[in-house]
Parts: structure tokens; sequence; C-alpha cells
């Protein structure tokens, strides 16, 4: 390994370690991740089953609690990647950031352990949800669980990185809190988890398919063989390859931010 | 005499929407393993100059160079000679003592069993061997500055700057501190830049560089820029510092500086000034003392005006 390469990986793989055991020692971290999602899919997902048969997409063989799982696996997903980055404010606010800026580590290496670390801790979170999937009557073979792993790991990389561009430039969490929550609800809302693309006005399908979390919710849904299909945009490869360019540009620009404000 | 390790020229530094710049024209040279003190009061110019000097701020005009390398040119050489110790604790609070300094090494490039091998050796150097599976959260100030500066120290870099090192501890762990600092220049030849706004630490420093207002006011020895000053200086606290002051200047032609209710005087003759103090003024002062100039008095020699301002000085109480 060359020693630009040690220069990124090696601080990388320790700042994404670090986000991990931050998260394991913080045990309301850990009850609120697991809990929220699950009380959220029951509660929706039971409540809204008397008005489902009138919604987009539904069927008479499917339960709500099933036709709800992928939207609410990525809202999952999209919640906690999107806040996990609190922890760049808070390293900031503590000081603990401005020991990493001075070190030799590069803009890179920066980045990609601050992201990938909240990207694995909503993963992980993503994984605990797909776990219930057969209670919600989703069989899986090892294949499809593998694909739909893989979605919901490039998915919770690219919100983590946008999440991650925004707590940049942000000092204070409250102020990052209600940028996001701007932001959140509609790109949940029209991700195709709501209500399908193909059946939106113009201005909304824009929208849609500028969306990252659409091509990764379309993703999921194919891998999961979910029975409302119609929502998807594309199929698994082009919808991952589609996020996968997402992460790319989202991970460039972030880069840039940090050099920005590394110049001061 | 040697190429100094660290060498500012022309510093300049304005923020933006500021009226005045922080920082005008800051020179200075530090040697290598000597303890370099930046001294000067809040607001100026210290932790600006720190932030250059640890490249997290980019000078707009000057010129920085550490161990023969340019700042602005070559940031990654030079963040690889050097150890920061911030004023606010790069610390994780949730991580133990041996992961902060584990994670620090990763970030230097640092791994295996060297830095296992290190990173114990550091810690029972630093009396802190005992508090390795501790989390960080629960040591005291003094073991967490301690911490700080372990860490900083994983790569064996050439030159330690610190801003305000001592800020917030009691005086037995600023004490502390300071013994370790000379001890890492002694040992182990490691240069020491430090801010501060203490004039008792500044003692301890081989060199000082007394800032104000962006500007670098005097450069020198502690103790040779004090006896360069000379003769004796007597500071009376009197309860009527401009009525006190009058009458004494009247009678021995000697200019005073009022500051608060104390009234200082640099008097030539020394006898028959504290003659006439005792005799003549006894009812119009609470106390006095004579003593060598202070840093203080250099300070306000410098500059015409007081290392405290008001404020500060009630804030901290007498004798700072």
């Amino acid at each position: 390994m060359t020693e630009a390469q040690t220069m990124t990986a090696l601080p990388a793989l320790s700042l994404a370690r670090r986000e991990l055991v931050r998260f394991y020692r913080q045990k309301a971290r850990i009850i609120g991740s697991l809990g929220t999602p699950i009380v959220l899919w029951a509660l929706l997902g039971s409540g809204l089953q008397a008005a489902f048969p009138a919604m987009p997409g539904a069927t008479a063989s499917i339960s709500y609690l099933k036709y709800f799982f992928p939207g609410n696996l990525v809202l999952t997903v999209l919640f906690t990647s999107i806040f996990t980055n609190i922890s760049v404010i808070e390293d900031r606010n503590e000081g603990f950031l401005q020991g990493v800026l001075v070190a030799p580590v590069s803009q890179l290496g920066l980045v990609l352990g601050k992201v990938s670390g909240g990207a694995l801790i909503a993963l992980i979170q993503g994984i605990f949800f797909l776990s219930l999937a057969p209670l919600a009557g989703f069989s899986l073979s090892l294949i499809s669980l593998f694909q739909v792993v893989l979605a919901v790991a490039v998915t919770s990389l690219c919100l983590t990185t946008l999440g991650f561009i925004f707590a940049w430039r942000l000092d204070s969490i409250q102020g990052f809190h209600s940028i996001m929550n701007l932001f959140l609800m509609p790109m949940w809302l029209l991700s195709g988890a709501f209500f399908p693309a193909h059946r939106a006005p113009w201005f909304l399908k824009l929208v849609i398919y500028l969306n990252p979390l659409t091509y990764g919710f379309s993703a999921i849904q194919v891998a999961l063989k979910s029975e409302n299909l119609s929502s998807s945009v594309l199929g698994y490869s082009s919808a991952l390859g589609v996020e996968l360019l997402f992460v790319a540009v989202l991970l460039l620009i972030a880069i840039r931010v940090v050099s920005d404000r590394k110049k001061g | 005499m040697s190429e100094p390790i660290l060498k500012v020229k022309d510093l300049v530094y304005s923020y933006p929407g500021q009226k005045h710049p922080a920082l005008r024209n800051i020179s200075l040279e530090v040697n290598e393993a000597s303890i370099f003190g930046i001294l000067g009061p809040n607001g100026g110019g210290k932790s600006t100059t720190f932030k250059i000097l640890s490249t997290l701020l980019r000078p707009q005009q000057g010129e920085v160079r550490i161990c023969g390398v340019d700042v602005v040119r070559q940031p990654s050489q030079v963040r690889s000679f050097l150890g920061v110790v911030f004023q606010a604790p790069a610390l994780d609070k949730k991580l133990t003592v041996e992961e902060n300094i584990y994670h620090q090494g990763h970030l230097y490039g640092i791994r295996g069993a060297a830095l296992i091998q290190k990173t114990e050796a550091l810690l029972k150097r630093l009396g802190l061997w005992e508090k390795k599976d501790e989390k960080t959260e629960n040591l005291s100030g003094g073991q967490k500055r301690r911490l700080e500066i372990t860490k900083s120290l994983i790569h064996n870099p050439k030159i330690l700057i610190l801003d305000e090192p001592t800020t917030g501890l009691d005086p037995l762990a600023r004490r502390e501190v300071w013994n370790y600092l000379k001890f890492l220049r002694e040992k182990e030849k490691i240069t020491i830049l430090v801010t501060t706004h203490l004039l008792d630490e500044a003692e301890d420093c081989d060199e000082i560089a007394l800032i104000d207002k962006g500007q670098v006011v005097c450069c020198g020895n502690p103790s040779k820029l004090r006896n360069d000053l000379g003769g004796n200086v007597v500071n009376i606290k009197s309860p009527h510092p401009n009525e006190l002051s009058e009458k004494i200047c009247n009678q021995f032609n000697l200019s005073s500086r009022i500051l608060g209710k104390d009234v200082r005087f640099r008097p030539a003759e020394m006898t028959s000034f504290l003659g006439f103090l005792l005799r003549d003024c006894s009812l119009e002062y609470d106390s006095f003392s004579v003593g060598k100039p202070t840093l203080e008095d250099l300070f306000i020699e410098k500059t015409g005006h007081r290392f405290w301002d008001e404020a500060t000085s009630n804030d901290l109480g007498e004798g700072v």
C-alpha cells in the first residue's frame, strides 16, 4: 500500500469504526433506532389497513403491512442515514473534528470514514428491520436477500453522503434537523414508496426522477419481489447503477465541500 | 545559530466582516528544542496565529515555514511534523483512553504493533496507563489535558503547538502540564510553542513574543526583557489614585500609570520615594508593593495599556 493509500484507508477505517463504537455505546440510540421502524410499521400498517383497498397498487391478496414494508424499510434507512450525520456537527462543536483536520488525512479519507460509518449504522438498522420480512409475508431466497441488503447498503451510503454535505456546512444540530426535515418527507413521499411515479403529474415526475431515494427504493422493491411493482421506475441492476452514480457524484461534492472548509 | 524550526514572516489575517485585521505583520522565529510562548491578552491575535500554524486557517499574506516546509504549499507534510493540542479538548468522550490514542495513531498512518507499543510507552510515561480502559468522559480535567498531550505525541512530532493548554485547570494540574512540557523539551528535544494569556506561565518559556492587537510588541527571553526594562516598580493601591498620583508626580517629577485603583511608578531613587510615601501620603493609600518589573509592566510600557482590561481583572480576581 502506498503512503497516500495508507493516509486514506487507515483513517477512513478508523473513523468508520469509531462511528460504530459510539453507536453501540449509546444504548438510547440502539433502542430508538431498532424500535422506531417496528412501531411505525405496526401502527401505520395496521391503522391504514382499512383504507388500503382504495390505495394505488392495492390488491385483494396483499395486506397493508406487506405493502408498506419496503416503504417503511427505506424510511428507516433514510432517517438513520441522514441523522447519523449529527455526529459531524457534534464532532465540530466538541472539538474532535479539529484534531482530524490538522492530521495529514486526505479529504477522501475523512469523507469516506464519516460517511461509511454512518451508512453502516443505517445498514445494520435496515438488516434488523429486514429480519421481520417473514412476518410481513415475504419469503426471500438467499439471492434476493443478498440483493436487498446490497440495495439497502448503497441507498444508505447515498443518503449518508447527502446528509454529510449539509451537516458539514452547518454548526447547529437544530439547524440541521430543520433543514433535513424539509427534505426528508418530500424525498420519501416522492420516491415511489407512497405512490407510483407513472401516475404523478409531470412536475412531480421530474422530482421523482431526480430523487436519489427513488432508485434505492426501486432496487429494494424489485429485490423483495414486492407485489406493488408498478411503482418501480427501473429494474434492479439499472436502479442500483443509477443509485451508485448518485453516490459517486455526492462523494465528489462532499470532498469539494470539505476541501473548501479546510482552506478556511 | 542553526536555522529556526519555525519561521513566521509578515503574517496578515482579517476575518470577513471585521473592521480591524486580526493579525498585522506578525513575524516570529522559534529555535529548535525551546519552549516559545505567544503571550497576549484575549483578542490579541494568539488564537488566529495558532490556527494558521496548525494549518486550520490559510494566511492571507505572509509566510509560515515549519521545518523549512511552507504551510500553504505543503500542508500535509507540515501536518506530519506537527503535534497540535487545542484549547477545547479534541477527545472522543465515548471512547476509552487507549482507543482515543489508537484512533489518533490511525489518523497519522501508524498501526499494528508499532502503535500498540508506542501507546503503552506514552501512557505509562504520562501516568495514564491505569486509566487506559476508562472512558474519556470519566477523566478529570488534568487527566484529559495529559491525554490530549499524549495523543498529540503519537507520531513523534518535531514541534508541539498548544493553544492555552492550562485553561480551566487547577494550579496543581497547571504545574503538572508545565513540568511535562519542560520534560519533553529537555529529554525528547521537542520544540514547543504555546499560546497563553497567563503572565506567570510566560515566565516558564525560553522565549516569548508579546502580542497585542495583532502585532508583535516585543520578543525575547522573559527575564532578559524584564531586566532590560530596569529599576523597580512601586504599585500603590489607593481609593483616590488620581489625587495620589498628582501629589507624588509633583514631588518627584515622575510619570505614573493609573490602572483602576492602582497607581504605578518606576522611581529612580527608591529611598526618598518610599520615605515620602510613608511620611506624607500614609492616609492616601491602602497598601503598596515594591518589586522588579513584571511582564505586565513590560506590556504596559510597550502598549500603554494594561494587560487585563477592568472587566477581565474583576472576573479573575486580583493577582493575575
